[in-house]
């Protein structure tokens, strides 16, 4: 399978990441050498084997439910280029 | 042409968990905006979510609840896609393997028949935080202190065919949620919401028209009326000769009216893929057996036992068992007053009236159960009459004590003494003789004039019983 210009660029504006014109093409290509290995895999006889959701074979620990953070929000928001009133501040998003 | 309109819902009810799905920061509704958000929330690099035990639990009580498969090993899922309120660029959830399978539950139609509407999965997945575009000039705030809050989402099959069956399913589902324990079940405080998924077809047709999916709808008379509004507009679309789109519409309730809520029509396009970050998550037989073993009884058990264990009528069990705390404080109530027709006489009606007229919450009620049971107590013994006993219910909503201090302190303790009341009878008689002959010559209604004037003079206390039957002897024609 190989993938067109515009698979490329649609999935680049899902992923909001600016690629350069003139490099279009060889993503697609090198895109589609990584859709060649997955057919690869797909001629695979699969049949009774149970699809893997994580390479650990472990199930997830849980933890107790409480409380164990303080706020620190000082600490967070000095790392943010923008807040007021405790908000974190973003450019306008307009629906 | 005669419509047909399919709705399914979808709840979203947030978990009445203390701390977060995925963190250990604190869930409490109404903190100082970003003082709930820890590292795992705005998710900065490096860190690591964990999940909460008692999400699963619940999720397993809910499954059970509705009868559900449940899913003994479930995956969580990236759900990818762009807004400030979720810092990861993905929204944690559930996609191939939910925790909850196919489940059903039975809503009750207007004219008594039971309807059974399929739940097709419950799936666990993280809130997102609070964009607030109003407040600023050229920027959106964003609060996260609700990023990460567990919510379940409850997925209907569309087997719903009006507004109103619509309401009585979430209804059902708001029920249960509360009954369980697992939610606090607020909707403005958008701990329970609801998106409709509207289409309608021909009568007759099989295929499925296409759907557009309301959302805002924050209160169950909003789910009604915004359903209502979207099927006559996609009527209107139809016969106009043109086509329902298939997006998302925001309800406005001020206007009454949806509005699609995308400008730019764009297919959602979520890549869904497991998320590397968590195992999956099984658990075992003794596990549900564990965390099941003390669920309360479910509304329709609680409805049937109240029927058969009170004698109540189907109405007045159907609105006591509404909220789980109303039916609790009923049945606190009638074991306390030893008269369970009149207990729930009273709770159903000057109890709920009296918490409806000063916007109180059963749990608020300044009359406690054992307080309203110990005054009908005295109306069953015949120390006041029901009358008399209004008076009383007032004082002790007041908050002038229980009901025999009341009694006691305003001396309302009616008249028993047929002496006393005989005394006040032959007053009144001698008072009105114009008012007695016209009794005795067979006008039957001059009765009532002369039991009132005897409760008048007895300030209420007199027993009724007792009095109309002494005038009735008195006024007798000698």
């Amino acid at each position: 399978m190989s993938l067109e210009r515009s698979d490329v660029e649609k999935i680049a504006h899902l992923a909001r990441l600016a690629i350069d014109e003139d490099k279009v093409e060889s993503y697609a290509a090198d895109l589609s050498k990584i859709l060649g290995l997955v057919e690869q895999m797909d001629a695979i006889d699969t049949e009774g084997v149970v699809p893997m959701a994580h390479p650990l074979h472990m199930s997830q620990r849980l933890r107790a439910d409480e409380v164990t953070e303080t706020d620190q929000r000082e600490k967070y928001q000095r790392n943010a280029p923008q807040v007021e009133s405790g908000l974190y501040l973003v450019p306008k998003v307009i629906e | 042409m005669q419509w047909e309109i399919v709705i399914g819902l979808e709840v979203h009810a947030q978990l009445a968990t203390k701390s977060k799905i995925f963190s250990g920061a604190a869930t409490t509704f109404g903190a100082e905006p970003n003082s709930q958000a820890c590292s795992v929330d705005l998710g900065l690099p490096g860190v690591l979510p964990v999940l909460n035990r008692e999400v699963v639990t619940m999720a397993v009580q809910f499954g059970r609840a509705i009868e559900a498969e449940l899913g003994y090993r479930s995956v969580f899922a990236r759900k990818n896609y762009f807004y400030p309120d979720l810092p990861k660029g993905y929204q944690i959830s559930q996609f191939e393997l939910p925790i909850v399978g196919r489940g059903d539950v039975d809503i009750e139609l207007d004219d008594g028949t039971i309807k059974r509407v399929g739940v097709t999965r419950a799936h666990l997945e993280e809130d997102a935080g609070k964009s607030l575009h109003e407040e600023f000039q050229d920027c959106t705030g964003v609060d996260l202190n609700r990023a990460g809050t567990p919510l379940l989402e409850i997925v209907s099959e569309p087997d719903m065919r009006s507004a109103k069956e619509a309401v009585a399913y979430a209804r059902k589902i708001h029920q249960i949620v509360q009954y369980l324990g697992i939610c606090d079940g607020n909707m403005q405080e958008g701990s329970f919401r609801c998106d409709a998924n509207v289409s309608v077809r021909p009568m007759g047709q099989e295929a499925l028209g296409t759907r557009a999916e309301v959302k805002n709808l924050n209160s169950f008379r909003f789910l009604e009326k915004a359903i209502n509004y979207e099927v006559e507009r996609q009527i209107d679309v139809i016969d106009g000769g043109g086509k329902v789109k298939q997006e998302t519409r925001l309800y406005d309730a001020g206007k009454n009216e949806t509005r699609s809520m995308r400008s730019k029509e764009e297919a959602n396009d979520y890549r869904y893929f497991p998320d590397p970050d968590l195992l999956p998550v099984e658990f075992d037989e003794a596990f549900v057996a564990e965390v099941t073993k003390d669920l309360p009884e479910m509304p329709d058990a609680k409805r049937v036992r109240l029927i058969e264990q009170y004698g109540l009528k189907v109405t007045e069990a159907v609105t006591l068992i509404s909220c789980r705390t109303l039916a609790d404080y009923y049945e606190a109530a009638a074991e306390s007053a030893g008269d369970a027709k009149l207990a729930a006489n009273w709770v159903l009606g000057d109890l709920l009236g009296a918490l409806n007229k000063s916007c109180l919450k059963i749990e608020t009620s300044p009359v406690t159960p054992v307080m309203l049971g110990g005054m009908i107590q005295r109306i069953v013994d015949n120390t006041i009459s029901g009358k008399i006993a209004k008076q009383v219910f007032e004082a002790m909503w007041a908050g002038e004590g229980d009901a025999d201090a009341i009694i006691e302190a305003k001396g309302l303790k009616q008249i028993t003494d047929s002496g006393a009341i005989e005394k006040i009878v032959d007053e009144v008689i001698a008072a009105n003789p114009n008012q007695a002959e016209q009794f005795r010559a067979g006008k039957e209604k001059m009765l009532g004039f002369f039991v009132g004037q005897v409760m008048k003079q007895s300030k209420g206390k007199a027993n009724p019983q007792q009095v109309n039957e002494l005038l009735r002897s008195k006024l007798a024609p000698s």
